[in-house]
């Protein structure tokens, strides 16, 4: 990319060739023509002088005629000069200040500004790619959690409410596109600090781009892409993409859970829950008849999730397709018909799943006027109309978007969540129920969070050194106790134990800790906070781990040594 | 033919050639050395420096640098000429002396530009 320097050199060049001619030309023509000291004698005009009087004079200050009055024609000459220079630096001025306007002139200004601001992070960073709603919603939501990110986005538009949003620390943003390396690369790809890539345009192509410049320009960061057709997402996965997103699978599996675990799926409301988690009343989806309408990719997920759990279905689509062996009805649900073909006096549930947000409204408000217990399961597309829905209080609204946004907060904050969740939804369905009872014992109602520690040199130094230094036993039921009052349990339990590749679910209380060990944790944020004291204090853990109230300072440290232990 | 590239070439070539006209002759002789060559030399410099702005490669840096030290030279020159002859009352030997050995060093820029310009055109096998 250009340099603004350079930028401004080449377009000034003009305007100066311009000045220095008329410089050149008026102090030549001075020089030329005799002047006429006060005695009349003729002498001519130094270079000096000639030098001196355009200086003043083209800057239009004017100290007279110098160094003796002029004659006549000297005075005709200084004429073509005065008018020639105003020209000359009225050019130049304008020039200037065209350049400070010039759109190429400003982005290279505003690329350098970035760049600096990127090679200079001290703090581990993200690179979100794609400032779209999703991409906001994923702004915010790490903004929240207290992470740092740039964001590389092609809309200039876009790349402005990044300012206007107003994130807690400083955010650099680019105009850019992501599929080019060279904005990776300038978004800090190979930064020391980079924690990750997360790569949601509105564009899977783009997205694909993405995983792949980080698989191949900075392997050891993870990187999560947003893939919305399954063969872009394979093509993701062969590339050894860490997380591939897909908002309507990610929706389907949640709904799969609603039916089948519900207990687990408020297991995982609680751990990755926040504020933008789906709206749900408490009510479960029932078992019977389901009216779905719209058979998108949206609809055509709800379709296989409802398969797959075996229930039974009619669908209402304006244009349905061909393949489809099952009933369906040709509509938009909007009004009262078409829902009679589909049977939903008998029914006991209908999805509003169009790509139209009017539509969804009317065919939920239809549906419940007709049958008003229905379960109804509504899907919002926009941001923007969280206030209708709000209003209409269905029993679940799906915000695809707000899924991925809070899914990949979640993955990229909590290394081990992913691989918790695939365990707790696909087969140990029972160890979620336990990992839900135990968080209610522990946490009661209150607001929990999932974390993950690492007892490394880094992120837990007083524990790390315990454990390589002591060689301490310690076992994970004396760690999670409360650095105020080591009688007391923390609000938090462990739920996946990651040691040399293999992960255990929920591991029991009298496992003893190595160093290196990963713990996925559940609790509340308070204890979050606590258990990090304990692991990167010594004395907190001394006292948590073996009683002892050792006095801070060196002088209380060797009285301390002396005296008898009680 | 380029015509940018025939004026690029006549202003590097006109620069060094009116600073060793006005170089050439005894140092510390003022009849040897005409002031008028002077200021075309410094006027013929400052538009081959601004020929050479915005050029981005390695070789138009060099340039650029060049360029830029020889007009350095050639107005510490003039002014110490303009101060000799207005101030100090005549130009004497020793201060002729001076303005021609600075205008020697721009010379000496203005070569390294020049050997650039011949190396640049002898690389161009077209």
């Amino acid at each position: 990319m250009t340099s603004p320097i350079f930028i401004a050199l080449r377009r000034l060049r003009p305007p100066l060739l311009v000045l220095i001619a008329v410089y050149a030309v008026g102090i030549v023509g001075f020089v030329l023509i005799p002047g006429q000291d006060a005695e009349g004698r003729p002498v001519p005009m130094s270079i000096f002088h000639a030098f001196y009087f355009i200086t003043y004079t083209a800057s239009t200050i004017g100290f007279g005629e110098l160094p003796h009055a002029f004659t006549d024609t000297q005075r005709l000459w200084a004429t073509v000069v005065i008018y020639l220079s105003v020209i000359g630096w009225a050019y130049t001025i304008g020039a200037l200040l065209a350049l400070g306007r010039d759109r190429g002139f400003r982005q290279a200004l505003r690329r350098e500004t970035f760049e600096r601001e990127v090679r200079r992070r001290a703090e581990p960073f993200f690179i979100v790619c794609g400032y779209g709603e999703t991409g906001a919603l994923i702004c915010a939501g790490l903004d929240r959690s207290n992470l740092r990110f740039v964001v590389v986005e092609v809309d200039e538009a876009r790349v402005a409410e990044v300012d206007l949003a107003g994130y807690t620390a400083s955010t650099p943003a680019i105009q850019g596109d992501a599929r080019l390396p060279e904005n990776l690369l300038a978004a800090g790809l190979r930064h020391s600090r980079c924690r990750g890539v997360l790569a949601v345009t509105d564009d899977d192509e783009a997205n694909l781009a993405v995983a792949i410049a980080v698989r191949l320009l900075n392997p050891r960061i993870p990187v999560l892409a947003r893939a919305r057709s399954e063969e872009v997402a394979d093509n993701m996965r062969s590339f050894r993409t860490d997380h591939v997103i897909n908002p309507f699978t990610v929706f389907g599996e949640y709904l799969s859970l609603l039916l089948r675990a519900p207990r687990v799926y408020e297991l995982l409301d609680r751990l990755v829950g926040s504020a933008a988690s789906p709206e749900t009343t408490d009510r479960l989806p029932p078992r019977g008849h389901w009216v779905v309408c719209g058979y998108g990719r949206f609809g055509r997920e709800v379709v296989e999730c409802f398969d797959r759990e075996g229930l039974d279905l009619t669908i209402i689509d304006p244009d349905p397709p061909a393949d489809a062996d099952r009933p369906v009805v040709r509509g938009t649900g909007t009004n009262e018909a078409p829902l009679r073909a589909a049977g939903i006096e008998r029914a006991v549930g209908i999805v509003a799943g169009t790509d139209n947000d009017v539509n969804n409204l009317s065919i939920a408000v239809t549906a419940r006027s007709v049958k008003p217990d229905l379960y109804v399961i509504v899907r919002q597309n926009h941001t923007a109309n969280a206030a209708l829905f709000q209003a209409f209080g269905a029993d679940y609204t799906v915000v695809s978007r707000a899924i991925v946004a809070e899914h990949c907060i979640a993955l990229v904050r909590t290394p081990l969540l992913a691989p918790f969740i695939a365990r707790v939804t696909r087969g140990d369905e029972a160890a979620g129920v336990t990992a839900l009872e135990r968080l209610e014992a522990v946490a009661g109602t209150q607001r929990t969070t999932a974390w993950s520690i690492r007892l490394s040199a880094a992120g837990a130094a007083a524990m790390h050194r315990a454990l390589m230094l002591d060689h301490a036993s310690i076992t994970l039921g004396a760690l999670l106790r409360d650095p105020a009052a080591r009688e007391r349990p923390l609000h938090a339990l462990a739920l996946l134990l990651a040691r040399d590749e293999a992960t255990t679910l929920l591991p029991p209380d009298d496992t003893e800790l190595r160093a290196g060990d990963e713990l996925l944790l559940a609790g509340t944020n308070a204890a979050r906070e606590r258990l990090q004291q304990t692991l990167d204090n010594e004395n907190v853990r001394d006292y948590v781990l073996l009683g002892r109230d050792i006095p801070g300072g060196l002088v209380w440290q060797r009285f301390g040594r002396h005296a008898p232990s009680a | 033919m380029n015509v940018e590239k025939v004026v690029f070439a006549f202003f590097i070539v006109l620069a060094a050639t009116l600073n060793f006209g006005f170089v050439y002759g005894d140092i510390d002789d003022p009849t040897h050395h005409d002031i008028y060559e002077l200021f075309g030399a410094v006027v013929v410099n400052l538009v081959a420096t601004v020929l050479k702005f915005g050029d981005r490669t390695q070789i138009g840096a060099v340039h650029l640098a060049t360029s830029l030290v020889a007009v350095l030279q050639l107005v510490i020159a003039s002014v110490v000429w303009a101060y000799a002859a207005h101030v100090g009352g005549g130009l004497d030997p020793a201060t002729t002396a001076s303005v021609v050995s600075l205008s020697a060093g721009a010379l000496l820029a203005n070569f390294v530009s020049l050997t650039l310009l011949v190396a640049e055109t002898v690389s161009l096998r077209r």
